[in-house]
C-alpha cells in the first residue's frame, strides 16, 4: 500500500480488461460457436471418411480419436465449476469460458454420439453416453432459462431488492396485527390466517411454480372480501374491516412479487441441481467405461 | 469580578486537556471550561467500545496524558483519572459566552467581521481589540479573568438556528430532553437526520400522549440518517402516528402557526411547538467575534495563527481541530506546546521536527527544516502568502524533491491531481504527444500540474526536468488548503489554469502572447447540476471551457429533448456560433456542479482571425459535431424509440452520478442471472469483504448500477478524512490506505453510499476443504455469526472504511467483471459508454 502511495507521475497502463458489451453467447464475435461447429463438422468428416470393418465403434481409429477427444473435453468442462470459484488475480474471464463451456458442450452431442457409432445396448458404455446426453439435455435448459429470465427477473424487480421485498411482507404483517387489534374473534381469526399459515416461498414444487393454492393470505382476502361485499350491499361496511381488506390486499401485491422473484431464482438455479451431480455421475461412469475398455476388451 | 487566571482553556478536548494537564504540571494558574458536565464531549459521544486510533503513527506524543489506540472507555477513563491526578482546575456546565479584552484599545487593531447571509447579500461589522486580560463571561453569568486564552473548541459547534422570521420565537426549541413533557400538541420536528428522527419517534411513540408530530425535511430522501432509524419513522408514519413532509422548508414562524414551502405550494399549519435539528453550525461566528481573524471567508478557512498558534488577537491562542488539526496526537502535542509557548519557550521545537527533516533529507543543500520552509517560501510564487505556521502545516501534506536533469515528473495520462510548484531549475512540458522534442520550459517559481488538480482528470502532457530541479509537490488536500488560506495563490492559480487550458485545447501554435485579450476577457462560473449555460435557438457567442465537472448536449427534435453527447472537464462547447454566427443549434446543461471559463465570443473571434490554424481546427471539429447531430437525426425519424431509448438511458446515467465517474460498473440486466459471482468474487479478492451491492440501485431499461465506487473525478469521499487516507492511486482509482482511523465521515460524504464500515473477518479455510469437506463458508464474504465464531476472544478488531479499489494491482483488472459469468458486468468510463454506441443498446 505504502508504495502506492509514493509519487510515480508515471502513466501505468489499467490492466486490459473486457469492456465489450457482449453477452456469453455472443462473446468475441461467437468464437466458441464456431469453433465448436468447426470441430463438430471435423467429427463428421472423420466419421464419414473412415470405413471402418466390420462397422463403425469406439474401438476403430476414429473411435479412439473421438472418445479421447471427447473424455478430455468432459474433464475440462466439469472444471469451471471449481473455476468460477477460485478468483485469482491474473486475467482470465469466467465469461469466455461460460461461452466455451456452453458450445463446446453442445458440441459432445455430434462427438459423443459418432464415437458410440450409434451402437447402445445395457451396459457401463452405453451409461456413459446416457449420463452426458442428460447432462447436456440440462445445460440446454439452463441456457434457455439465462437467455429468457433475467429481463424478465429485473422488469419484477423493480429496483427492490429480494431483502426490501421480504421486509415489505413483513411490515404488512405488522400492521394487519395492528389493524386487527379492535376486530371481533371471526374476523381476527381471518386476519390471522394470513399472518399464520402464509409462506413466502414454500416447498420446492411451490417455488419452481409461484403456484401457492393453499395460500392463507389469499384464503383471508377472500372471505374478507365476501364480507365486505356482504356488508356494502346490506348499507355500509366496517371501516375497520375495509382497512384490512386493504392492507390483505397490498400483501397479496407484494406476495406475489416476492414469489416470482423467487420463481425465477428457482428457474435459474434448479437445472444445475441435475447437470452438477450427473456430471459428477458421468465421471464415474466414465472412468469404468474406460478401463473396462482397456482392460477387458 | 470573578476569579482571576493565567491561562483559561476553552474546550476539554484532547487538546484542552492535553494543555490544562501540562499548565498543572508546570504550575500556571489555570482552569479548563467544559461546556457538558464530562470531558471530551467529541469522543464522549462516539458510540460504545469504539475503536479509537492513534495515527499518525510517526508521530511522537508529547503530552502529560497517556494515549494509546483502544477502546473509548479505557481512553476517556485514562484521561479522566490523569486530569484528577495532575490536579488540573476543571469547571464542568460552563459555557462561554462572549470573550473581549479588559485592557486599552490596540491601535490599529480593528477586526472586520464579513457575515453572509442566504440570499447572497453580506453584511460587514468592524471590532476594535482590546489589550489582555480577557474577561470570558459564562452563560451562567459568572465572570473568568485570563491574561491568556487557550481555544480548544473543535469544530463541533452549536446546534444551526432556524433562519427564517419567526426563528427566535419561544415555541423553537433545539433540543428535546423528555418527549414525555408534551402533550396534546401539534409539534414539527425540521430536520430529517438521526436526531430529528429520533426526537419525531420519541414524541410519537405514546399514542395517548395526543401529540400530532410532523417531521419536515429539506431534501426527499432521509440519506443521512442511519437505515434502521428510516425504517421506524417509515413504519411510524404507515401505522399514521407521524406525517411526514419531504422536499419542504420552513418559510415563517408565527405564535401557533407554521408556514411551510412543500413541493407542491406553500402550506400554512397550526403549530405549537417547533423542534429544529438541522446539524451544528461551525463556531466560526462566536470565535471571530472574540477578535479572531480567519484567513478567508472560505468554509474551508481556519484562523490566522503565528507560529506559536497565536491568534490575531494577542493573548488568544487556537489548538487543535479548530486550527485545522483534526488527530488527536496533534491535537495533544499542541496542548503541549501551547502552553509552553505562553510559559515563554519558544524555542520548543514541534513534534513534528522529525516528519519534516525526514522530508527534506534527500534534497542537496543541507539547509535546516527552518531554512528550507523559507526557501520553499520564498521561491514559489504561490506560497509566498503563507505563514511559518502554515508553511510547516503545508509540508506535511507536501513532499519536496530533487530531479536531474532530464528525469520525468510525471507522464501524459497518468492519473495525479497534485499541483507542483517550482522551487528552483526548470522543467520543460512536452506540448506534443507524437514528438517528445517539441517542449515548452517553465521556470522558477511557476506552477504546474494544475490541470490535474482542478478537472480530477488524467496528465496532459509530460512533464520532464529540464536542469537539475528542487519542486515542490503539492497533495491535492494541501493544494486545496492552501488556496482557500491564500486568495491570491487562488487567483494565480485561476489565472493559469485557464491560460494553459486554452493552449492546450486549441493548441494550433498559440502562444500565452496571443491570448492575453482572451484571458482579460475569461470568467470562471460556477454551475449548479441541471444549469444550463446553452440555450438552443438563443443567440450568444461565449465559449466556454469545462473546467471541472461535465455537461450534457441536447437537442429539441420533435419537440422531445434528445441527448447528443456527453462532455467532460478540459473539453469546450459553444465554438459553432462563433464560426457560422448563427443561433445556438443545442442546449447545454451541466450534468454535476460545474466550473466553466467562459470567454466572450469578441475576444476569441479576434482571436480566430489573427489565427488561420486555430479556425481550420475548429471547423473540423465543428464538421464532426454536425455529422453526430445529423446522424442522430436520421436515426428519429426511422426509429424514434431507439433515439428515445438513447436519450432515457443517458439521462437515467447522468442522474445517476456517472457524469462525475471515471469507471462505473454497470450491470446489463437481460444477462444478469442474479448468481452474484460478482459479489463474491469482490469479497474473495478483497480480506473477505465485498465492496459491492449487485442488487442495489437504480435501474433504467435493464441498465443497473449496482451500489459501487464510481471513482469521481473530485471524489466526495476526500473531502473530509481527518488521517489523509483517502487517495488516487496510479490507474486512476481511489483507495483508502492502512491510515484509516475509521471515522465514518467518507462513508457519511458518499453520495453513492458505496463505502462501509466493518471489520476484516478471520482467515477461511481451503476452498477445496469447502468443497470436499464443507469447511468453512464457503466462496464470497463469510456470514457475521461464522465470522465471530472464528474470530479470536479478546482481540478487539477495528472497523475501518472498506471501498472499492478497482482490483489495482490485480493483472486481470476487477475481479466483479472477471467474475461474471454471462457477460452482464461491465466496468467502463463515461465517454466509452455515453456515446452513439448507446444507440445500438436500443435496437435488441
Amino acid at each position: 500500500m505504502a508504495s502506492r502511495s509514493q509519487p510515480g507521475g508515471r502513466a501505468v497502463t489499467r490492466a486490459p480488461r473486457d469492456i465489450a458489451h457482449e453477452g456469453f453467447l455472443t462473446h468475441a464475435r461467437s468464437r466458441w460457436l464456431k469453433i465448436s461447429l468447426g470441430l463438430s463438422a471435423l467429427a463428421i468428416a472423420v466419421y464419414v471418411l473412415t470405413d471402418p470393418a466390420p462397422r463403425p465403434n469406439g474401438g476403430s481409429f476414429a473411435g479412439y480419436l473421438l472418445g479421447t477427444i471427447g473424455a478430455l473435453m468432459i474433464v475440462w468442462l466439469s472444471l469451471i465449476g471449481l473455476r468460477k470459484r477460485i478468483i485469482t488475480t491474473k486475467p482470465f474471464s469466467l465469461k469466455a469460458w461460460t461461452s466455451a463451456h456452453v458450445y463446446l458442450g453442445l458440441s459432445l452431442i455430434v462427438i459423443g454420439t459418432l464415437h458410440t457409432g450409434f451402437q447402445l445396448g445395457w451396459n457401463v458404455h452405453s451409461l456413459s453416453y446416457v449420463l452426458m446426453m442428460i447432462v447436456i439435455i440440462s445445460g440446454l435448459y439452463g441456457i434457455i432459462v439465462y437467455a429468457r429470465l433475467p429481463a424478465q427477473l429485473s422488469a419484477n424487480r423493480n429496483e427492490a431488492t429480494q431483502p426490501q421485498m421480504l421486509e415489505a411482507i413483513r411490515t404488512l404483517d405488522r400492521q394487519l396485527d395492528t389493524a386487527a387489534q379492535p376486530l371481533d374473534k371471526a374476523s381476527a381469526d381471518l386476519v390471522r390466517m394470513s399472518l399464520e399459515e402464509c409462506e413466502v416461498s414454500g416447498n420446492l414444487w411451490e417455488r419452481l411454480t409461484g403456484r401457492h393454492p393453499k395460500c392463507g393470505n389469499k384464503r383471508a382476502r377472500d372471505a374478507v372480501q365476501d364480507i365486505v361485499s356482504q356488508q356494502m350491499r346490506s348499507g355500509k361496511p366496517d371501516p375497520a374491516l375495509t382497512q384490512i381488506l386493504f392492507l390483505l390486499e397490498r400483501k397479496d401485491a407484494a406476495l406475489a412479487q416476492a414469489r416470482r422473484h423467487i420463481r425465477m431464482k428457482t428457474q435459474l438455479e434448479i437445472w444445475l441441481y441435475i447437470h452438477v451431480p450427473v456430471t459428477m455421475a458421468l465421471l464415474a461412469a466414465l472412468i469404468a467405461h474406460i478401463l473396462s475398455v482397456f482392460l477387458y476388451w | 469580578m470573578g476569579e482571576r487566571v493565567r491561562i483559561a482553556i476553552v474546550g476539554s478536548g484532547p487538546a484542552g486537556l492535553s494543555a490544562a494537564a501540562h499548565a498543572a504540571k508546570l504550575g500556571l494558574s489555570h482552569i479548563l471550561l467544559e461546556k457538558t458536565d464530562h470531558l471530551s464531549d467529541t469522543i464522549f459521544k462516539y458510540q460504545k467500545g469504539k475503536h479509537v486510533m492513534a495515527t499518525p503513527s510517526q508521530l511522537v506524543l508529547r503530552a502529560d496524558l497517556d494515549f494509546e489506540a483502544g477502546k473509548r472507555e479505557t481512553v476517556l477513563g485514562t484521561w479522566d483519572s490523569m486530569t484528577a491526578a495532575a490536579g488540573v482546575k476543571v469547571r464542568y456546565n460552563a459555557e462561554v459566552k462572549s470573550i473581549t479584552g479588559t485592557g486599552e484599545e490596540i491601535p490599529g487593531s480593528i477586526q472586520k467581521i464579513v457575515s453572509r447571509k442566504r440570499d447572497g447579500t453580506s453584511e460587514t461589522k468592524e471590532l476594535q481589540r482590546l489589550a489582555p486580560p480577557y474577561k470570558l463571561k459564562l452563560t451562567d453569568g459568572d465572570e473568568v479573568i485570563a491574561d491568556t486564552v487557550i481555544f480548544a473548541i473543535g469544530t463541533q459547534g452549536n446546534p444551526n438556528l432556524m433562519g427564517c422570521p419567526g426563528g427566535d420565537l419561544p415555541h423553537v426549541q433545539y433540543q428535546l430532553d423528555d418527549p414525555a413533557e408534551y402533550n396534546d400538541e401539534h409539534i414539527f420536528v425540521i430536520g430529517g437526520g438521526d436526531a430529528g428522527i429520533e426526537n419525531a419517534l420519541g414524541l410519537a411513540a405514546d399514542a395517548a400522549q395526543g401529540n400530532v408530530v410532523t417531521l419536515v425535511n429539506r431534501s426527499a430522501e432521509f440519506s443521512t440518517a442511519k437505515g434502521a432509524n428510516v425504517k421506524a419513522l417509515l413504519a411510524a408514519r404507515d401505522a399514521g402516528r407521524i406525517s411526514i413532509m419531504t422536499g419542504t422548508t420552513t418559510r415563517t414562524i408565527e405564535t401557533g402557526w407554521v408556514t411551510l414551502d412543500t413541493p407542491d405550494g406553500e402550506v400554512r399549519a397550526r403549530c405549537d411547538r417547533l423542534i429544529a435539528r438541522m446539524g451544528s453550525a461551525p463556531p466560526r461566528g462566536f470565535v471571530e467575534a472574540c477578535g479572531v481573524e480567519f484567513a478567508s471567508n472560505d468554509r474551508l478557512a481556519f484562523p490566522k495563527l503565528s507560529a506559536v498558534f497565536e491568534s490575531t488577537a494577542p493573548g488568544i491562542f487556537v489548538v487543535g481541530a479548530l486550527a485545522g488539526y483534526p488527530l488527536i496526537k496533534h491535537c495533544m502535542n499542541q496542548g503541549y506546546d501551547v502552553v509552553e509557548f505562553i510559559n515563554g519557550n519558544t524555542d520548543l521545537k514541534p513534534a513534528d521536527e522529525p516528519i519534516l527533516e525526514a522530508k527534506f533529507r534527500s534534497l542537496p543543500g543541507n539547509r535546516s527544516v527552518g531554512e528550507w520552509l523559507e526557501f520553499l517560501r520564498s521561491n514559489v510564487s504561490i506560497l509566498e502568502g503563507m505563514s511559518a505556521l502554515q508553511m510547516r502545516e503545508f509540508m506535511l501534506d507536501s513532499e519536496a524533491r530533487a530531479y536531474r536533469a532530464g528525469d520525468v515528473i510525471f507522464e501524459r495520462n497518468a492519473p495525479g491531481s497534485s499541483l507542483f510548484g517550482i522551487a528552483e531549475g526548470q522543467v520543460l512540458v512536452e506540448i506534443n504527444p507524437t514528438n517528445p522534442a517539441i517542449t515548452v520550459p517553465l521556470g522558477k517559481g511557476t506552477i504546474f500540474g494544475e490541470v490535474g488538480l482542478i478537472s480530477g482528470r488524467r496528465r496532459g502532457a509530460t512533464i520532464r526536468a529540464g536542469t537539475d530541479c528542487i519542486l515542490v509537490e503539492i497533495s491535492r488536500t494541501a493544494a486545496l488548503k492552501l488556496m482557500s488560506a491564500v486568495p491570491t495563490a487562488q487567483r494565480e492559480v485561476t489565472r493559469i489554469t485557464t491560460e494553459r487550458s486554452l493552449l492546450q485545447i486549441f493548441k494550433s501554435g498559440l502562444t500565452p502572447a496571443d491570448l492575453t485579450d482572451v484571458i482579460a476577457s475569461a470568467k470562471v462560473e460556477t454551475i449548479r447540476a441541471g444549469q444550463t449555460i446553452i440555450k438552443e435557438g438563443e443567440t450568444g457567442d461565449d465559449i466556454f471551457i469545462v473546467r471541472s465537472g461535465s455537461m450534457i448536449v441536447e437537442k429539441a427534435i420533435g419537440g422531445k429533448p434528445v441527448f447528443l453527447s456527453y462532455v467532460p472537464a478540459g473539453s469546450y462547447v459553444g465554438e459553432m456560433a462563433v464560426i457560422d454566427g448563427g443561433a445556438r443549434t443545442a442546449t447545454v446543461r451541466a450534468a454535476v456542479k460545474s466550473d466553466v471559463i467562459r470567454i466572450s465570443g469578441e475576444s476569441f473571434r479576434a482571436l480566430l482571425d489573427a489565427k488561420p490554424g486555430l479556425s481550420a481546427k475548429l471547423r473540423d471539429e465543428m464538421a464532426n459535431r454536425t455529422q453526430l447531430n445529423n446522424f442522430i437525426e436520421s436515426k428519429k425519424d426511422s426509429f424514434s424509440g431507439v433515439v428515445e431509448m438513447y436519450t432515457g438511458v443517458a439521462n437515467f446515467l447522468v442522474d445517476n452520478g456517472v457524469g462525475e465517474a471515471t469507471d462505473v460498473l454497470l450491470i446489463d440486466e437481460k444477462l444478469c442471472i442474479g448468481c452474484d459471482n460478482c459479489e463474491k468474487a469482490c469479497a474473495d479478492s478483497h480480506d473477505g469483504l465485498s465492496r459491492l451491492d449487485r442488487e442495489a440501485g437504480r435501474t433504467y431499461a435493464h441498465l443497473h448500477v449496482p451500489t459501487s465506487c464510481r471513482h469521481c473525478e473530485h471524489p466526495h469521499c476526500m473531502a473530509d478524512c481527518p488521517p489523509n487516507a483517502i487517495h488516487r492511486g496510479p490507474t486512476g482509482e481511489v483507495y483508502i490506505d492502512e491510515t484509516c482511523i475509521g471515522c465514518g465521515n467518507c462513508q457519511r460524504n458518499c453520495p453513492y453510499g458505496v463505502i462501509r464500515m466493518d471489520k476484516v473477518p478471520p482467515k477461511k479455510p481451503w476452498l477445496i476443504n469447502w468443497l470436499l469437506f464443507g469447511q468453512g463458508p464457503g466462496p464470497g464474504e463469510p456470514d457475521k455469526k461464522w465470522s465471530y465464531s472464528k474470530s479470536k476472544a479478546g482481540v478487539e478488531a477495528p472497523k475501518k472504511a472498506i471501498k472499492c479499489d478497482m482490483c489495482s494491482g490485480q493483472t486481470g483488472g476487477p475481479a466483479c467483471v472477471r467474475a461474471c459469468p454471462t457477460g452482464a458486468a461491465i466496468r467502463v468510463s463515461p465517454e466509452q459508454f455515453l456515446s452513439v454506441a448507446l444507440l445500438d443498446r436500443g435496437g435488441d
